[in-house]
């Protein structure tokens, strides 16, 4: 039956379950909620200086982990843009909005949602939609991206 | 010490998730926003893998401390801040032009190439600002 399911799929779920337990970490560990835009963003705008030993540990695992793997999986190709235009666009906007929101896809999408917070569920069908609806126009209508 | 420990395991956990699941792959996720087109469902299955571990773990909570000791963070207050949805709109839009987010942008940096690198710049710049931006959108705009 498993062979009826796109591998990318399953890929997807298992990865999904190391990123949820990831999180379990952080909360039942440190008693944090596991946000990679506020991990970061705090240590950019000074509000996280605080405990800045504990995310820029939690960020070099995030980094470390995909090199450790590389060998036994074989590389990840990005497929990302080389418009430097629209990545800058992006980055400013992924950023500004992140932090306005106080959350992304990890701390709104995953950990909001799973404990049903109303603001993580708002977030991520806004983000999503913002996202849905800037494709279509970006891809199907003008096919710039 | 232990704390350091706990955020490298997580940091780790978070970062082969991401980068196994595929997410750090753009047009998987230009794919899953891509519903009027080929629309690849791979990132609800991140999502929902996501899902189960943490609502286990939320539950696990209840009535417990962290192992580091002091308290599990406390629900938000449910409000639906105007920053929330403007917030959230600005990322989806930056989130669609390049199918990339905080957490695959620096999981990707060791072998995204150079895009990847000047996506992490702008946002870094956009964390920057957005302090700026938020105290003059509740000037300009109060919420109440």
């Amino acid at each position: 039956m498993l062979n009826a399911i796109p591998t990318d799929w399953l890929w997807g779920l298992g990865g999904g379950l190391l990123i949820g337990l990831g999180g379990a970490v952080f909360l039942l560990g440190n008693g944090r909620v596991m946000g990679a835009s506020g991990i970061i963003g705090g240590l950019v705008d000074g509000t996280g200086w605080g405990s800045w030993a504990e995310r820029a540990v939690f960020l070099l695992g995030v980094v470390l982990l995909p090199i450790v793997l590389t060998p036994a999986v074989g590389p990840v190709a990005t497929h990302a843009t080389e418009n430097v235009v629209l990545l800058v666009a992006a980055g400013l906007l992924v950023g500004i909005g992140t932090r306005l929101a106080n959350g992304c896809t990890s701390g709104h999408g995953v950990c909001g949602i799973s404990r049903l917070s109303i603001r993580g569920i708002v977030a991520t069908v806004f983000y999503i939609m913002a996202g849905g609806l800037t494709v279509l126009i970006f891809r199907q209508i003008l096919g710039i991206i | 010490m232990q704390r350091l420990v706990f955020s490298f395991i997580a940091g780790g956990l978070f970062g082969a998730g991401l980068f196994l699941s595929g997410m750090t792959d753009t047009t998987k996720v230009q794919g899953w926003l891509d519903v009027f087109g080929n629309w690849d469902p791979t990132l609800a299955f991140v999502m929902g893998g996501a899902i189960l571990p943490m609502a286990a773990a939320w539950t696990f909570t209840r009535g417990r401390k962290p192992l580091v000791g002091g308290d599990f963070p406390t629900p938000p207050e449910p409000r639906l801040g105007r920053n929330l949805v403007v917030g959230s709109l600005m990322f989806g839009i930056g989130w669609g032009l390049v199918g990339l987010c905080p957490g695959p942008a620096i999981a990707s940096l060791s072998y995204g190439g150079w895009p990847h690198w000047v996506f992490l710049s702008a946002m870094l710049a956009g964390f920057a600002f957005a302090p700026k931006i938020r105290s003059q959108l509740d000037t300009a705009l109060p919420a109440e």
